[in-house]
């Protein structure tokens, strides 16, 4: 029943953003004018592509943040079973953690929390 | 408490008694699609309602006052003027990806928002995992604004859309770490349990010191999550104009923005249900007719109570402090956040092992 139930939830929402468009398209006016289509950049005319590459800083931060976030992955079972296993519980993600701050670590050392 | 798992049993089998199962079943999850999407849009128009008022009163304005009494309708007039504003399609825009990211931001938060146990048995979605599927649906939105601000073709979304990319991705770590406590404090990851087990007390008195520091943690990583208050740098309209949605019109942008809203509802609501009790009643230890008083109030006034003071206390931290720098919302993050939170859980872990929670 839960699966059914997500089904339905993501069904529901793509039909919630279709009726809200449809309706929208519908009943809202229309005229065409071919300074409607360009981009809009405070009236000055649009200058180069807008697909370029961008500030490497952004990088940085996505590959921190896979770090991280594969970690979280695995601590949150491990918290489940924390009561269960007690010290040794403890003990073991101690390891795992002093690995993920020295990692943390090097990054702040080598200047990449940085932003430049 | 009331259980409206009754009610819903009841339902299906009085539904059963005249129909076969499969046009029951069917009927039945029409009726929660129909259910779902009545409380999502009365709930975003209940937020942008609120957030004017509120906004209003730190500014020392009255806020909407013509439309019904005390402007209760002007969000319902907006509604209709964003219904009957062109939906402009620019041409040099990457159509696909331009027309799908509303999508994904909605289906994002529409997956999250049904997460959120309302009441005693009126939780749409319950899974096992139900804390790793909220976070997981709720990150899905952060895909839908690169591909909004990527696909514009325009250097205002573009930017704006890195800014909201990095910053969501960031602040995501001290949402799972934050969350991450209460999960020791549990030993499960269902939102229905979770509640459950804070009959006694709510878990932010239970797990005293490391739940208080989570709950604040969460509270500034939310604020962030949701691209609201000091950390609204993505859509700054001084230098940004609107950000990655600044291409989109009509409805097209009516979406982002009720979705907007709609997620600052789940963050709150998730406080709400993990750190404040979500439908449990407020119980003081001893006082029974007290506790028997508020036994009364139905579970879902509760967790609404809760979470509209939650997404108060948002709005007040938005109108209350001014925007931050892009180096210094990463730093605050990074160099705080991030260590405050392994620091505070490896002490909710202590507490959990040794017994010292309440």
């Amino acid at each position: 029943m839960q699966f059914t139930l997500l089904i339905v939830v993501i069904i529901t929402a793509i039909a919630l953003v279709a009726v809200a468009l449809g309706i929208g398209r519908a009943i809202s006016p229309r005229s065409y004018n071919p300074q409607k289509g360009e981009a809009y950049e405070c009236g000055i005319p649009t200058r180069g592509a807008s697909w370029m590459q961008f500030k490497v800083g952004y990088y940085l931060f996505a590959i921190l943040f896979l770090m991280f976030d594969v970690e979280t992955v695995f601590l949150f079972p491990w918290a489940v079973v924390l009561q269960e296993m007690g010290v040794a519980g403890l003990v073991s993600i101690i390891f795992f953690l002093v690995v993920l701050v020295l990692g943390l670590a090097y990054a702040w050392k080598k200047g990449a929390l940085e932003w430049k | 408490m009331f259980d409206f798992s009754i009610v819903t049993q009841w339902f299906h089998a009085l539904l059963l008694s005249f129909l076969p199962e499969g046009v029951a079943v069917f009927l039945e999850c029409v009726i929660i699609g129909l259910f779902l999407l009545l409380l999502y849009a009365l709930l975003a128009c209940a937020l942008i309602f609120m957030e004017r008022k509120v906004c209003a009163a730190y500014q020392c304005r009255l806020g909407p006052n013509r439309v019904g009494p005390w402007g209760i309708f002007q969000v319902f007039a907006d509604v209709l003027k964003m219904l009957t504003k062109e939906i402009i399609e620019i041409r040099h825009a990457d159509r696909l990806l331009y027309n799908l990211a509303p999508y994904i931001v909605v289906v994002a938060s529409v997956l999250a928002f049904s997460c959120l146990p309302i009441n005693k048995g009126m939780e749409i979605l319950d899974f096992h995992v139900g804390v790793f599927f909220m976070m997981a649906a709720s990150s899905i939105g952060v895909v839908g604004i690169l591909l909004a601000g990527w696909s514009s073709n325009n250097k205002y979304s573009l930017i704006g859309a890195m800014r909201s990319g990095a910053q969501m991705i960031s602040y995501e770590l001290s949402i799972g770490l934050s969350i991450m406590t209460v999960v020791m404090l549990t030993d499960t990851m269902q939102f229905s349990q979770i509640v459950e087990r804070q009959a006694d007390c709510w878990f932010i008195f239970k797990g005293h010191i490391p739940a208080l520091i989570a709950f604040v943690i969460y509270l500034i990583a939310g604020n962030a999550e949701t691209n609201r208050g000091p950390f609204d740098l993505p859509e700054a309209e001084s230098e940004l104009t609107a950000g990655y949605h600044t291409e989109y019109s009509g409805m097209h942008f009516g979406l982002f923005y009720v979705a907007e809203f709609v997620n600052m509802f789940i963050v709150a609501g998730m406080a709400a249900t993990i750190f404040l009790g979500g439908w449990m009643p407020f119980h003081i230890p001893g006082l029974d007719g007290f506790n028997a008083v508020m036994d009364y109030i139905p579970g879902f006034v509760w967790f609404f109570a809760k979470a509209f003071f939650v997404v108060f206390l948002l709005m007040w931290i938005k109108w209350t402090f001014p925007r931050l720098r892009v180096d210094q919302i990463l730093h605050l993050e990074w160099k705080y956040l991030v260590p405050i939170g392994l620091v505070n859980m490896l002490l909710m872990a202590v507490i959990v092992v040794f017994n010292w929670h309440f």
